[in-house]
């Protein structure tokens, strides 16, 4: 509770900025309108017009905390309205795309430390697929996903895999990085250690690599699955997508409706937040029972 | 292999480890660096060896080299008549680094069931001999303990127990005690003796510390280094029971003087 102060503190500046910031970005449009009855402007006016405009260039932090909350309570959450409902479309993908993107991520990252060749082959591709825009790229992969029908073939949503291949080209790079950097861990002492046991490849890798990778892959996975929401809502906006916390943000956009663009932007950081958290959670429950949480 | 762990004194039994015209060279960037010159060393079964000179010099080198870490240029190694990877597939010896290097995820128990466990040991008997090891080392009753819970020289009474719970007859120490502090160092000296006594195993110890190489060995191995050679072989008349105190005798300061006097004479070649 002490640290109480100084967060309160933070998240009051933000608020004062947000604010003030809302006044002076909305303010051309009241003197717009007062202009065009022919009215004068007074600060009481100023204050009071800035803060409730339908379509605010800077909505104010109320507004966007109740169009949030009307979105995640007015409806059933099986409403397309609600946000709840949007949010787990997004959740799906998010899931999805982080499994497949940790699970390639360590398979790589394995085949990098195990073999010079493997690294060399495929580290140089693995930076490069970062380097490139995602924005640019997510268009590509729902058309091709879209044209070949894979999602057909396996009885989903061709958005969903669509969704889950960006989510996961996002997410599984840093869990490469991490493991690679995990697995390289044992210094040369232990690694000398299981050699006088005669230990095989295969030993030192589940008694030692793997074990010692663990820390590393959760930092990884707390960055992957926050980069994976990412994915699946960038994988949600170039595809005409109607579900989805992507989707909103589009819809609020060409509405000219900034309070949906920035409450689907509040409840994709909510969730991202929760992610985050929750990763974390799991990260302590296997430290600690591993012994490794002191 | 474990009915020859304990010789009778005297009796001749084939040595435990012999170098005969040992070199090591490395290949660095810098280009070939000499470790390891013209080594020639007996070790008889229930010695205690110490290998002791300056950073450089090869002992830890000639230890690995023992452990089939390194593998010498030339020359020939035996150890226990066989070489040195056989030695291994023998398990004819464990090994203790300076560090514990215990596993942080793994309980003491776990930890010095290890190596049992990669050498497929049955569970039972893996359970049975890691009680039997922590007894040894003094550690009974901390095998649920995980390693941050324990101090430095617990932690490395730990790594000696995981060493010896394999049985073998060689132990191959590198500095193990070089990074705990002067009081805990002299009580595992002095526990290490009773060990080496009631185990009768062969100890090869890499040391920086003259009273602890004179303390403990039978026979003293003074090294120097630029090449890495071995300039002085003192077989101690110090008894077999050593007390601590036994370094205040004149016997013990007059070794003590011998090899800082190879010491010396290693570093006047520079």
């Amino acid at each position: 509770m002490r640290n109480a102060g100084p967060v309160l503190a933070v998240l009051g500046l933000i608020l004062a900025l947000w604010y003030a910031g809302a006044v002076w970005l909305n303010a051309a449009w009241t003197y717009d309108q007062a202009s065009r009855n022919g009215t004068e402007v007074t600060m009481a006016l100023l204050l009071s017009d800035t803060m409730a405009q339908e379509r605010p260039v800077l909505p104010p932090p109320h507004q966007v905390a109740g169009e949030l909350w009307k979105g995640l309570t007015a409806w059933a959450p099986s409403s397309k309205k609600s946000l709840v409902y949007h949010g787990l479309v997004t959740l799906t993908a998010t899931f999805w795309g982080f499994v497949f993107g940790t699970v390639l991520g360590c398979l790589m990252a394995v085949g990098i430390v195990r073999s010079r060749v493997i690294e060399l082959g495929l580290m140089p591709w693995a930076v490069i697929s970062q380097t490139i825009p995602v924005v640019a790229l997510a268009p590509m992969i729902v058309v091709l996903s879209n044209t070949l029908g894979f999602g057909e073939r396996i009885g989903v949503e061709n958005q969903l895999v669509s969704k889950t291949i960006i989510a996961a080209y996002l997410s599984y790079f840093p869990v490469l990085v991490g493991m690679v950097k995990g697995l390289r861990a044992p210094d040369q002492m232990q690694l000398d250690l299981l050699k006088t046991y005669g230990a095989s490849e295969i030993q030192t890798f589940r008694l030692l690599r793997l074990p010692s990778s663990m820390p590393y892959l959760f930092a990884s996975l707390k960055v992957g699955i926050a980069a994976s929401l990412v994915g699946a809502i960038v994988g949600e906006l170039p595809t005409g997508a109607i579900e989805g916390l992507g989707a909103r943000m589009l819809i609020g956009s060409q509405f000219g409706s900034p309070i949906i663009v920035w409450a689907a932007l509040f409840a994709a950081a909510i969730l991202a937040g929760v992610l985050v958290v929750v990763m974390a959670g799991v990260e302590r429950l296997v430290l600690k029972k591993m012994g490794m949480a002191q | 292999m474990s009915q020859t762990a304990k010789p009778a004194p005297g009796q001749q039994t084939a040595p435990a480890i012999e170098a005969r015209g040992v070199n090591l060279v490395f290949q660095t960037n810098d280009g070939p660096v000499q470790a390891l010159k013209d080594v020639n060393l007996t070790i008889n079964q229930g010695d205690f060896v110490s290998f002791i000179g300056p950073s450089g010099c090869g002992k830890t080198t000639f230890l690995r080299a023992i452990a089939a870490l390194e593998h010498p240029t030339s020359g020939t190694l035996t150890v226990n008549g066989m070489t040195p990877d056989e030695a291994r597939r023998k398990r004819a010896y464990g090994y203790v680094f300076q560090a514990a290097g215990l596993y942080p995820w793994r309980t003491i128990a776990k930890n010095i069931s290890l190596p049992l466990e990669i050498m497929g040991f049955s569970k039972d008997e893996q359970e049975e001999r890691t009680q039997r090891v922590l007894d040894l080392v003094d550690l009974k009753g901390f095998g649920q303990k995980f390693p941050w819970q324990l101090s430095g020289g617990m932690q490395q009474r730990a790594s000696i127990a995981r060493a010896l719970a394999f049985d073998a007859d060689i132990l191959l120490m590198d500095e193990p005690f070089g990074a705990l502090d002067e009081i805990v160092r002299d009580r595992l000296n002095e526990e290490l003796l009773n060990l080496w006594a009631r185990t009768g195993k062969t100890i090869g110890f890499v040391t920086h510390s003259i009273p602890e190489a004179v303390y403990l060995s039978t026979k003293i191995v003074v090294m120097s280094p630029r090449p890495g050679r071995i300039t002085d072989v003192i077989d101690s008349p110090l008894p077999k029971h050593r007390p601590l105190d036994i370094r205040d005798t004149p016997e013990f300061i007059e070794i003590a003087h011998r090899v800082r006097e190879g010491l010396r004479a290693g570093h006047a070649h520079d």
